[in-house]
């Protein structure tokens, strides 16, 4: 006997995707997204030239006032300390005034930017393929569209003029002092280099422990999501102490980790902070040595200090910019690898409209695989009639849905023939082909909105009444009508909720308001109860009425009376034929069929 | 508040250190601008380089002091918040995962889950930084003042006279900005429904050729996200230079002032230019108090968050035994009654009893009651009347323990975890691999998990998205059979199995399970036709009870569900 075995849940560390699309590459990409609003852009750096070259003035015109009031008393000038102090106001007040002005373009510009990425997501999103869908979670998807979008134009608009005031600030800080005393300004060669390599140090350090960081909360938060959306499953095996304990063991690897990444990167401030003040007695040391041998003014070591914090800000804070630029870079490339994903293959070029469909469909000699080289369906051929119904059964996996994709052009076959009408379902448009079928899905699917538009949403323009008699027919009216405010009940996630049936029945009702002269029905009766699904069936035999169907179903009464079925297993179709035919041939098919009066 | 101040009291000293590091470290900042006027009003007049150099070692020592005291501080305050947030985390997730059923419900989880995740992360950020900035912010602010009226207390009233303006417009634009701000969090949630009802219809929303409607409609919420941001933003736009012109605009009159008072010999240049440089401290300090106050008022919202729960009264209580039932029985319904809004009954008057062994089939339409029923059994959820018994004792005076040690569930959309089927059949008990085997054969799992080449060790992904709906559906039976349960109850858990599978599945659990009482919930006459009852539901009610065969002849409603599946009597629908 095998001992039970005590290992936790072993988790991937679900790490930052690494960076390999090249830097300049994004940058050119992001890059784009400015350049849409050139003019906004223009304006916002002649507003960041314009704020900073007035904030910048006033250390030194601070500087000769000092020096107006002298260093004794009596001695001021008072003429130049008005003078140098009515500048300073004006200068402080025109540089707030630019410096609002260019927050609220940077403000407009990063609306204007996140709108336009968000935009061509989703645009982007809409035109992709079913398959990409049914390989990537929405939740994934869905954190792109906010998150990483958000993160991008965040930085996109900020940074970068974060960056480039920096850059200004750096320069004009430079010149002043330069102006100022040379001498003084050769302490900044070393504590500048000083100050860069020691961030990069850092920086480069902590950086797997940011990393670390990010990757245990977000496991601690994937199990606690999980653990509670199972509460019930864990209260009825009594397993609470036990996950509690798992819980602990992430909880604590989370926790260490927060605290290993801070404990290293706290030491930033501080040690920066460390760097400025010794600046600034090294400063005050020459400064005044200066002084005495008449090299400088008293202002002069004023404005100094004053710029030398100026001086020293904006490389600490490009510091850590880099390091928010970071985390931007990774999001830009999730929200560019989403926006490069390979669309719907465009209609061909000759594609016309198909018109007038009698709902003839033929399969011939159909192959197809989802994989390349892991062949589904081989050399298939069938053929429905106008107003027939064909049914798919199988067991669960066997692969019945592959034929509704090839139907509805959701996926592409690799070679063959799919006839509509006789005409080639590939010189057809998409749209044409798609809107002459109706399909109810096994999952229900229902928007935040009304019933009335939930219903109507097959129809543009549907009549209230039209509306209403596919409702009577799918037996929802009076349901409907018991509701808050009726047709205009809110329905969906954040809406009034209601059953997984009546969710069918209305999906149902919606199918019934198309006049599309084909039907898809996948699964769709296996989630209403036996009561609904018996009125439905009875609205679904008036559906089906002059119309070809394609029926996914476990319910063999349907089945029985299907002209034509189709058998699948392993995603193969293994047989087809009627029922009596299938019966007889005692193979697949009969075994399914017996299995259902097995009853031990 | 205070039941954050609950959690703070065992690291009291630690954080009493913290902060009083974190106040000499402040200090040591705050000199250093003061031997600058020193050195310019004493050492220079005088013309005495020594003392420049010895002055300037001291504002060198005074730096290193404050670099070492500095991060001393910071560490200790990453620390204790790590500390402190573990402990938290750990009661809250304790005391969800002790929820009641019904107190879950009326929390939802999506709430449970953002208060342990999103809520906790921000009171760490807050108890870790509030130690750091939030001592120094103010410290610099206060000790900046100290120094600057220590230097010369009427040149500090022209600064103190500014800060009244500073707070008014900090006030005004948090107090503005913040209902924007959670305006456009729900401006956020819309969004992103607009998005998940789109990644989920995809395939009707293509079949429908909807994509340029659904882009419409995406647009109209993407614009009004972006003018709700815009709208915050415009408005924090205004806060820094209102603040900076404010301070600078203080700034100039110290400068007027002073050029008079040194000029009538009050005050020394040395002074002002010290003034100026604290200036560009208490700036600095008053936008490290702008932030804390954001972050104040997020962390104490979370903190309020996470305290309801922690404050959530115990729920189903054991009661003391009072007369247990003789019964031979091994389950009993007594009239049980029970209703989740207390508006109408979701259950009447259920009456029934299974001896040890038997099997039951409960049929009926949606929201006919068949899950509450469950729910009830397991008591999830109390009965508002009636009694329900488990081997003659009334389940409310048993402990959870002893009720739930030997039942196995499989719930309708019960959940997967991400990890190995070992896991995921095991759950956390202590079960054999032997017996692990004997489970999945019995739900007929075995053929597909020894396909995957890997056996118990395949990993299963999050929500078991690399399994097909019949696959899950077999390793949750398979879980629900591992612990040798003696009630079994399936809800509705055979519906993605085809009927070959189903049949076997019920075979199997003949043969091997005979002393274990079973529940089987179907939407299929087929899979409950061989149960020794049968209960037929009807909006709450017990329409019907007795064998498939009894209820075939005296039950309509069970006739009209037999004959429309199996085209029994009623014959085909379909023609």
């Amino acid at each position: 006997m095998t001992k039970p075995q005590n290992t936790a849940f072993k988790r991937s560390d679900t790490g930052q995707p690494i960076l390999k699309t090249s830097r300049l590459i994004l940058l050119k990409r992001m890059w784009k997204y400015l350049g849409h609003y050139r003019k906004l852009l223009m304006l916002a750096m002649l507003l960041l030239v314009l704020t900073n070259a007035l904030s910048l003035v006033g250390p030194k015109l601070s500087g000769l006032a000092i020096d107006a009031i002298g260093i004794k008393k009596g001695q001021a000038n008072f003429e130049r300390v008005f003078l140098f102090s009515s500048l300073m106001a004006i200068s402080y007040i025109g540089s707030a005034f630019f410096s609002y002005l260019l927050n609220r373009v940077t403000v407009k510009l990063t609306r204007n930017t996140t709108y336009k990425m968000r935009k061509d997501v989703f645009d982007k999103l809409v035109s992709l393929p079913v398959g990409f869908f049914d390989q990537h979670q929405a939740g994934d998807l869905i954190s792109v569209l906010s998150y990483d979008v958000d993160t991008v134009n965040e930085s996109l608009s900020t940074d970068f003029l974060q960056i480039l005031n920096s850059v200004l600030t750096v320069t004009v800080s430079l010149v002043f002092m330069l102006t100022i005393q040379p001498l003084l300004v050769s302490i900044f060669a070393v504590t500048v280099p000083l100050t860069i390599i020691y961030t990069r140090w850092i920086t480069k350090r902590t950086k797997p422990m940011f990393r670390r960081r990010s990757a245990k909360l977000g496991e601690l938060n994937g199990f606690m999501e999980e653990m509670i959306s199972g509460q019930k499953t864990t209260k009825v095996y009594g397993r609470e102490d036990e996950v509690i304990r798992e819980f602990d063991d992430i909880n604590a690897q989370a926790v260490e980790a927060y605290t290993t990444s801070e404990y290293y990167g706290t030491m930033v401030g501080p040690s920066v902070n460390f760097i400025n003040n010794m600046s600034l007695a090294v400063i005050s040391v020459f400064g005044s040595l200066l002084f005495l041998a008449g090299r400088v003014g008293l202002g002069d070591i004023s404005s100094f200090i004053q710029y030398s914090r100026k001086f020293s800000g904006p490389i600490n804070e490009t510091a850590s910019i880099l390091g928010e630029l970071q985390s931007a870079f990774a999001a830009a490339e999730r929200v560019f690898k989403l926006i490069d994903q390979k669309e719907e293959k465009p209609d061909a070029e000759n594609a016309h409209r198909l018109n007038q469909v009698n709902g003839d469909v033929a399969l011939q000699h159909i192959n197809f695989s989802y994989l390349p080289g892991k062949p589904i369906i081989q050399n298939f051929n069938m053929h429905a009639k106008p107003g027939s119904l064909t049914a798919i059964v199988g067991q669960t996996g066997a692969g019945k849905t592959t034929l509704i994709n090839l139907l509805m052009r959701f996926y592409d076959i690799d070679s063959g023939q799919i006839l509509v009408d006789s005409q080639d379902i590939y010189h057809l448009t998409r749209e044409s082909l798609r809107k002459a079928f109706t399909m109810v899905l096994q999952d229900s699917w229902l928007f935040y909105g009304t019933v009335f538009e939930n219903i109507a949403y097959s129809k543009p323009n549907a009549s209230k009444e039209e509306v209403e008699n596919v409702a009577r027919t799918a037996k929802m009216h009076s349901f409907i009508t018991k509701l808050p405010k009726g047709y205009d009940t809110m329905i969906g996630d954040d809406g009034v909720p209601i059953s997984k049936g009546q969710k069918q029945l209305l999906t149902i009702a919606r199918a019934m308001l198309s006049d599309a002269p084909m039907l898809i029905l996948d699964e769709a009766t296996s989630n209403v109860d036996t009561q609904t699904e018996r009125q439905i069936q009875a609205a679904m035999r008036e559906l089906m009425a002059g119309r070809t169907a394609f029926v996914i179903a476990h319910r063999l009464s349907t089945i029985e009376n299907a002209d034509n079925i189709l058998v699948m297993e392993d995603g193969n179709i293994v047989e087809q034929g009627q029922h009596a035919e299938l019966m007889n041939k005692n193979g697949f098919y009969a075994r399914l069929y017996k299995a259902q009066f097995e009853v031990s | 508040m205070n039941t954050l101040l609950q959690y703070l009291k065992p690291h009291k000293g630690a954080m009493i250190l913290t902060v009083s590091v974190k106040f000499f470290a402040t200090m040591m900042d705050l000199i250093i601008p003061s031997i600058l006027a020193k050195i310019i009003d004493d050492a220079v007049p005088k013309n005495e380089p020594r003392l420049i150099y010895q002055w300037g070692a001291v504002m060198i020592l005074c730096a290193v002091l404050s670099i070492i005291s500095n991060i001393f501080a910071n560490r200790n305050a990453a620390v204790t918040s790590g500390k402190i947030t573990q402990k938290l985390r750990h009661d809250l997730f304790s005391r969800v995962s002790y929820l009641s059923a019904q107190q879950l419900d009326g929390l939802t989880q999506s709430s449970a889950v953002s208060r342990l995740t999103s809520d906790t992360y921000y009171i760490n950020q807050f108890l870790n930084r509030t130690q750091r900035m939030g001592v120094r912010a103010p410290l610099l602010l206060i000790g900046g003042l100290i120094m600057t009226l220590t230097l010369d207390f009427r040149l500090t009233l022209v600064l103190v006279f500014t800060l009244p303006f500073i707070s008014i417009i900090v006030y005004q634009i948090t107090k503005k900005s913040i209902p924007i701000y959670r305006k456009q969090q729900r401006v956020l949630d819309d969004l992103i429904r607009v998005m998940q009802e789109n990644i989920a219809g995809v395939r009707i929303i293509k079949a429908l050729s909807k994509t340029q409607h659904e882009q419409e409609r995406f647009d109209k919420v993407n614009v009004r996200l972006a003018d709700t941001g815009q709208k915050a933003r415009r408005i924090s736009a205004l806060s820094s230079p209102l603040t900076s012109v404010t301070l600078n605009l203080g700034l100039t009159l110290v400068i007027l002032a002073g050029a008079y008072m040194v000029h009538q010999g009050l005050s020394t240049t040395g002074t002002i230019i010290a003034f100026l440089n604290y200036f560009t401290l208490i700036s600095m300090a008053m936008m490290g108090i702008t932030r804390i106050f954001i972050m104040f008022s997020r962390g104490l919202s979370s903190a309020g968050r996470v305290a309801e729960i922690l404050q959530l009264p115990e729920d189903l209580k054991t009661i003391k035994q009072d007369h247990p039932l003789s019964t031979d029985k091994y389950l009993s319904f007594e009239e049980v009654s029970f209703s989740y809004s207390n508006i109408d009954d979701n259950l009447k008057d259920i009456h029934f009893s299974l001896a040890r062994g038997e099997t039951m089939g409960i049929i009926g339409a949606t929201g006919s009651g068949k899950t509450t029923l469950i729910n009830l059994m397991l008591r999830l959820y109390d009965a508002n009347k009636g009694r329900i018994f488990i081997k003659g004792r009334d389940i409310k005076t048993m402990s959870t323990e002893d009720l739930r040690s030997s039942v196995g569930v499989v719930f309708q959309n019960d959940f997967i975890i991400a990890g190995t089927i070992r896991d995921n059949i095991r759950y956390y008990r202590d079960i054999s691999d032997e017996h692990i085997w004997q489970a999945v054969q019995d739900a007929q799992a075995a053929p597909f998990i020894r396909e995957t080449g890997e056996g118990l060790d395949y990993r299963v992904a999050q929500k078991g998205n690399n399994l097909s709906g019949g696959q899950k559906q077999r390793i949750l039976i398979a879980r629900a059979l591992a612990g040798k349960p003696e009630l079994l109850i399936f809800d509705d858990s055979s519906s993605a199995l085809d009927y070959r599978t189903d049949a076997a599945l019920r075979k199997a659990l003949k043969k091997n399970y005979q002393d274990t009482t079973t529940i089987i919930i179907a939407q299929r006459v087929s899979s409950i036709m061989g149960t020794d009852h049968i209960m037929v539901l009807e909006d709450g009610r017990q329409i019907g009870y007795g064998r498939h065969e009894e209820l075939l002849k005296s039950n309509p409603v069970y006739r009209d569900i037999a004959s429309t599946q199996m085209g029994v009597e009623g014959g085909a629908l379909i023609d």
